[in-house]
Formats: C-alpha cells, structure tokens, sequence
C-alpha cells in the first residue's frame, strides 16, 4: 500500500435522495487500497445506500464516486468487485454450487477456473454437505454463507459486505472475521457495513460513522503506538519531585488519593513512563492504558438512540 | 456473453419450477381435447353421409376455434409468466448481486427477454402447429397461410411479452399484471367493436376500434392472421372472431413490431435508469 496508489474507493460529496427524504446528505470518503474499512452506523443512518451507490445499484442525486480508479458502476471494473447484499437473496432454485457457477460464469470466469475454484470456495464456507440441497432449503445463516462465497467466487479486488454477520452462529462469525482477513492478506480490499462493534473492532483497520446520511467522525483502528492515550494507575509513595518528573511525557497528570490519572500522546512512552515511576520509588499496583472502545465512541460520536 | 448466460438461466428456472412441464402438460391436453372432437365429428359426417363441401366448411370453422383459444391462451401464459419476471426480481432483491456484475443492465433484460421469447415460442409452435397438424390429420383441412397465421400470433406473444417486460420495470407484480391484462382486454373489447360496426355501419364505432388497435394492436394482429388463414366461406360470416369485415393493413402489423420494439426499448432504458 503506497500513497502513490490511488484509494481503492473515493466519494465525493454522493447525496441520495428519495423523493423528500434524503437518505445519504453527503458522503465523503477515501478508501485506500488494502484495508478493511468498517462503515458504522445507527439504523437508517444511510449505510446500505452508499454501498449501492458505490455499486451503482442506486443512481446518486448528485455527486461523483471512483472505485479502484473508474467511475462507479464502470461494467470493466466491475469484474474486480463482489458484493453480498444486506437482503442476500440468490436464485433459490438452484444448489450452491450452480449459483457459484452462474455467479462466476457472470464474471467472466472460465470453465476450468470455476471447476477448481467452487469446491474450494463450497469447503471455506462450510457448505459442502449441503451441495447438493437447493437455496430453497436453506437457512438463514447457510444462504448467507452462500451469499459470502458468492461475492468472492472470482477472486475479486474490492468485496462489499453489507452485514456479512447478521445472520450467522457464533462460528460462522469467526469465519467471517478469518475470511476478511484472508481477503485482506490477499491484497484486497474489504468494505464493510455492521452494527456489531465488537467484530468490526478486531476486524476493521479503519471505520466511519455515519449518522443522518452524514459521516461523523472516522478512526484509523490499527494505529496502537500512535494516537493519545490516557491511562489509569494506582501508586502510593509518590514524591512530588516523581510527578513533576512526568512532565516530560504529559501535561496533565493529576493524583487523587493513591489515583493518578494522566495521557500520553502516544503507547510507545508507556513503558518508560512506567520505569520512571519505579525508578522514583512509587509503589504502583496498577497501570492501565485505557482505550476506549468502539463501542463507547460509537455511542459517544452517533449519540444516544434518539429513535428512528 | 452476459445475455446469453441470463436467457439460459430463464429456461433454466422455468424448467425447474416446473413451469415447462405444466405448459406441455397443458398444450398435450388440449390437443387431445381438439382431436377427440374433431374425431367424433368425422364419425358423424360418416354416420349422416354430410356432404364433402359443407364437410369441409365445418372442420374449417372448428379449426378456426382451436386456433383462436391457442392465441388466447399462448398471450394469457406469456403474460403469467412473464409478469413476475423483472418486477419480483427488484422486489425481493435478487437483482442485486446480479446486477453488479460486468454486464450491462440492458444485456440482463434483453437476456431475459430472449429467454422467455425462446418458451412462448416453442409453447406457440407447439399449440399452434398441433391443432392444425391434427385438422389436417383428422379432418384433411389445411388453412390458407398457416406459416403467416403462426408468425402473427407469435408477434402477438412477444409484444404481450415486451410490454410486460416493460411495465415490470415500474410496477410491482400484481399492478403489472393487471394493468397488461386491462391493455389486451381493451385491445379484445376494441376488436369486437370493430367487428361489430361491419355489421351496423357505424362509422364511429370503427374508430373506437382503430384507436384501441393503436393503443394495443394485439387483437389487430389477430384479425390479420385470421384474414391469411380463413377459408372464403368462414369470412362470409359477419359476426364472429373470424370475419373479415374490417381487415387490420399491413401498416397496423408494422405498427404493431414498432410497438414491440419501442416497449422493449423503453424496458431497457428505464432499467437501465432506475435504481435496483
Ligand atoms: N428505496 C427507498 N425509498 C425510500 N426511502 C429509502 C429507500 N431506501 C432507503 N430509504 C431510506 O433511506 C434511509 C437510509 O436507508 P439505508 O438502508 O441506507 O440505512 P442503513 O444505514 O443501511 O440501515 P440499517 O442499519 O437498518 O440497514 C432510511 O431512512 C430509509 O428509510
Ligand atoms: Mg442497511
């Protein structure tokens, strides 16, 4: 991933209106290449929209959208995206198998390719033992994992998930979590929607929020040395001169009882800040980097559920 | 090709769903139903020593029928069939993994277009070319043009099947339905209007009937293929699907293939335009 490459998708100012209602206001967004991109947000906050905007399902009311480097919705490019659709309804009639060929075949991949590649794929996902029942016959969560081998049958450069998740079992979550990484490692880039924050944190290398159609707030997951963080510790035996030496690493270090509170603007000084404090002979109990969840961010940055 | 890949998936599903098995089922049934009255009208001419003219006339006028329920009922199955096709499609969102990939919009619709065009027509071959295969057998009667016949009736499917295609691209299931049933209803009412002016010399219901022939020539393709097919005599009679008393021109039958191109035209510009 170098910044000489364009980003695998970028939007600029997309704005989708349904009659009066405005379902996405403007959406803004850089996607580099290679990255698991997590797109959060309340209920009816406009997620699905942007990605069929991005797909060109939905036509925007104004705006312009490249993905990896054509106009949105370019029919070449579109050889290189998969996508599993938030209602991931397939033709039920036929077996999975049949629907990775006809997925595939639409794609443009050949006969011998497909023969390889559809095993593999029915394997990943868990299906094999139901490969010869038809879609009709499935589950939730087992046409889901369908829909999933469905957006990755031709190996494509940039996946669309639209809650890859929501249907499935603990393990078909796990496997989800080991298939975008899988993606990922293999160079492409992952674009996806949930509400389950727990999954986009370990997931993700980066998200946005998006409220009101609008993006909020956005956060780069993977950067744990860089970035601020605060940190909560217990210490007795704490000399003056030892707290003021903590102002090479911060400013705002404040002791209540045995409590001291602090940040810093970055993890990497924690472990001398740590063998400062030792060093001073301050008895410490506890030190604890607190990072703050997605979960509280997301509750903090898309406020609390107001309803829809 | 993508078109090609989603016309095959079109048979593909029919066959699956068992839609082609009960259309043959259907089209077998009604042959049979067909010769076994021709057959017991055979015995009969034997059995009153009928005369070979009036002979003749009567096993044409009843292949006249059999030919008439065929048209009615190969636009009625196209139609059904069909009416599903675009609309349940962005209903229930199947579309979607579809149409995100490397093929046009206009190459999916006219795929499937082709698809279902391949069934009516074979369903029409079948029905049509059987009632007169067995007038012919049982009763040695052969219309005048049937090739012609059977191309008109076969144009009268696709355009049911193109203006259904194209309203699916803006209606739900059940309001296409309905509204492509009221267009060939209006089209049926306008024919018999028309008909019936021959026999009143009503210069105004004659219009009525041109102008339902423009917004729908389905029954003008019909009255036209009578016209190839009929005997002399069966025309002589005024009052029937069968007279000839207004004659549909050849400029309606252009009109008609205009339409079917034009519905099927907008059909892929509007999804092509619409969002999925
Ligand atoms: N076809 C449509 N016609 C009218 N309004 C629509 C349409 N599709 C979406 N909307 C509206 O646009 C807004 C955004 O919808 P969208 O489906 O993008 O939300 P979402 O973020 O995906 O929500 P969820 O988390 O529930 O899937 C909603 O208020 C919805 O009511
Ligand atoms: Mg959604």
């Amino acid at each position: 991933m170098t910044d000489r490459q364009a980003p695998a998708i970028r939007a600029e100012d997309l704005r989708k209106e349904y009659g009066r209602k405005v379902a996405v206001r403007r959406l803004s967004l850089s996607v580099p290449v290679g990255t698991i991109f997590g797109f959060l947000g309340p209920n009816g906050a406009g997620k699905s929209t942007s990605i069929k905007m991005l797909l060109d399902l939905v036509r925007p009311t104004s705006g312009r959208a490249t993905v990896l480097g054509a106009p949105a919705g370019d029919v070449e490019t579109r050889r290189r995206i998969g996508f599993l659709p938030e209602h991931f309804r397939f033709y039920d009639w036929l077996t999975p198998p049949e629907l990775l060929r006809l997925h595939g075949r639409l794609c443009g991949m050949s006969a011998v390719r497909l023969r390889e590649r559809v095993p593999a794929l029915l394997d990943l996902v868990g299906l094999t033992p139901h490969r010869d029942k038809r879609l009709w016959e499935f589950s939730k969560g087992m046409m889901q994992r369908a829909g999933l081998a469905q957006a990755l049958v031709h190996e494509p450069d940039l996946v669309f998930l639209d809650e890859p998740t929501s249907g499935l079992d603990p393990m078909g979550r796990r496997l989800v979590r080991d298939i975008i990484r899988a993606e990922r490692d293999r160079g492409a880039t992952v674009f996806l929607n949930s509400h389950l924050l727990s999954e986009v944190e370990v997931t993700c290398d980066q998200v946005a929020f998006i409220r009101d159609g609008e993006i909020v707030a956005s956060r780069d997951l993977r950067d744990d040395g860089s970035g601020r963080v605060g940190v909560v510790a217990r210490v007795r035996n704490l000399s003056a001169h030892a707290l003021a030496g903590l102002g090479a690493w911060t400013s705002d270090a404040a002791l209540e009882g045995d409590e001291l509170r602090f940040s810093v603007p970055s993890a990497i000084v924690l472990p001398d800040v740590l063998r400062h404090l030792v060093g001073a002979g301050a008895d410490v109990s506890s030190f604890a980097p607190q990072r703050t969840s997605l979960e509280e961010l997301f509750v903090r940055i898309v406020g609390e559920d107001r309803g829809l | 090709m993508g078109w090609a890949t989603m016309a095959g998936v079109t048979i593909r599903e029919a066959a699956r769903k068992r839609l082609l098995w009960t259309a043959l089922v259907v089209a077998v049934g009604f042959l049979v139903l067909f010769g076994l009255a021709l057959h017991y009208q055979v015995q009969d001419f034997a059995a009153r020593s009928t005369i070979p003219f009036l002979r003749y006339q009567i096993v044409s006028a009843m292949l006249m029928i059999g030919l008439y329920v065929v048209d009615l009922l190969a636009v009625l199955m196209t139609i059904l069939t069909s009416v599903e096709t675009i609309s349940g499609e962005i209903a229930s969102g199947t579309i979607q993994a579809i149409a995100i990939k490397p093929v046009p919009r206009w190459q999916l619709l006219c795929g499937k277009w082709v698809g279902s065009a391949v069934m009516v027509l074979a369903f029409v071959a079948l029905t049509f070319g059987g009632t007169i295969v067995v007038a012919w057998w049982m009763g040695g009667v052969v219309p005048e043009h049937p090739l012609q016949g059977g191309l008109l009736v076969s144009l009268e499917c696709l355009l049911a099947l193109a203006v259904t295609f194209a309203a699916g691209t803006w209606f739900s299931t059940l309001t296409n339905g309905v509204l492509v049933l009221g267009l060939f209803g209006l089209a049926f009412m306008g024919g018999w209007l028309e008909q019936m002016s021959g026999f009143t010399e009503s210069a105004r219901l004659v219009t009525i009937g041109i102008v339902t022939s423009l917004i729908m020539p389905s029954e003008a393709l019909w009255r036209r293929a009578v016209f190839e097919m009929q005997t002399p005599l069966a025309g002589a009679l005024p009052f029937s699907p069968f007279a000839t008393v207004s004659i549909p021109s050849a400029t309606m039958i252009g009109y008609a293939v205009c339409y079917l191109l034009v519905a099927l035209g907008v059909a892929v510009w509007h999804f092509h335009a619409r969002d999925l």
